[in-house]
């Protein structure tokens, strides 16, 4: 008998706090396997943000740090100029990264810092109670938008893969989806690149995750990945907006 | 042969590997309620199990472990669909 699974060391023991069926807990252990594949567990560096995920320093077994709302690039920054060996990411929510960090995400693609920064889009604020993000999408029920979110009025979704993909210091940008097994694999593989881009020096890596809110969404879990499916892909297409030349 | 192991105490019931699980063998427990109050899910019928991990891939809260005996049945589905 062979243990086909295990649970990967770049994971702490500790319960995580999230609720019943959200995908944080996927992409966080796809970002832990990624780094313990890579061998790098020891010399890695995480920065928090503040959302859902402000308490992600708790449960990788790597270093952390929690930075400022929206502020963890500059954060990462610092510390991979500091420590150019060591592999650094940032682990950001679409309000941390979209809204209050907008420009700390454009500037530090546009300085091509040699970072991986890992965003999760579920198009909704979680933790402050499901107010809406910049990535809401149209028509969709908030607590800020209870009609639905209309352009008119509150403006249009953020596309950041696509925003930063435009940025030359940005290496590799790509956005994926965490709603079915396939799609969680195909996300493991992004984030092992992004990572690998990183510590090849090419440039700044940004993976997108569309993730699930059951909780503020007002859904089931089942449900809520089938909205995810049927809603937010056709918004946020999945892909690989930008790439090195000639593969990693 | 496989096995999986559902780690009752992690186990959120959120159902989401009960809706991936391409044979239809795992359901919440009825009866059994955790510490944290939630019914943690359960395997209906071992037997049927392929080993194909979806309900390991799926599960936010790390609370599956798959075993499979070497060799296996020959229908691994890493890549699966």
């Amino acid at each position: 008998m062979a243990v086909a699974t295990r649970r990967t060391q770049g994971l702490t023991d500790k319960q995580l706090h999230y609720c019943p069926g959200c995908t944080h807990g996927i992409i966080h252990r796809l970002v832990a396997e990624a780094i313990e594949e890579l061998g790098v567990l020891e010399k890695t560096v995480g920065v928090c943000p503040v959302g859902c995920a402000v308490f992600a320093y708790e449960y990788f077994n790597c270093d952390m740090i929690e930075a400022a709302h929206g502020r963890a690039p500059a954060v990462a920054t610092g510390v991979k100029r500091v420590l150019p060996e060591s592999v650094v990411f940032t682990y950001q929510g679409d309000g941390d990264l979209a809204a209050i960090g907008t420009a700390e995400t454009v500037h530090v693609a546009s300085r091509g810092e040699k970072i991986t920064t890992v965003f999760v889009n579920n198009a909704v604020y979680g933790m402050t109670g499901g107010q809406m993000a910049p990535t809401t999408l149209l028509g969709q029920k908030t607590t800020t938008t209870p009609f639905g979110r209309q352009a008119d009025v509150a403006g249009f979704p953020l596309r950041v893969a696509e925003l930063v993909a435009t940025i030359e210091g940005a290496a590799y940008i790509t956005r994926v989806a965490v709603n079915t097994p396939k799609n969680i694999l195909r996300a493991k593989k992004a984030i092992l690149k992004a990572f690998n881009v990183q510590i090849q020096g090419l440039g700044f890596s940004l993976v997108e995750v569309l993730s699930t809110c059951p909780t503020n969404w007002g859904l089931s879990p089942p449900e809520a990945l089938r909205w995810l499916k049927e809603k937010m892909i056709p918004a946020y297409p999945l892909g690989e907006f930008k790439a090195p030349e000639g593969g990693v | 042969m496989t096995q999986v192991f559902f780690d009752t105490e992690r186990c959120k019931g959120c159902e989401l590997c009960v809706t991936v699980c391409p044979k239809k063998i795992i359901k919440l427990s009825a009866g059994e309620i955790n510490s944290f109050g939630f019914h943690p899910a359960v395997l209906t019928d071992g037997e049927k199990c392929t080993g194909c991990k979806f309900c390991f891939l799926i599960c936010p809260d790390t609370a599956v472990t798959v075993i499979k005996e070497e060799g296996g049945n020959g229908k691994s589905t890493d890549e699966g669909q």
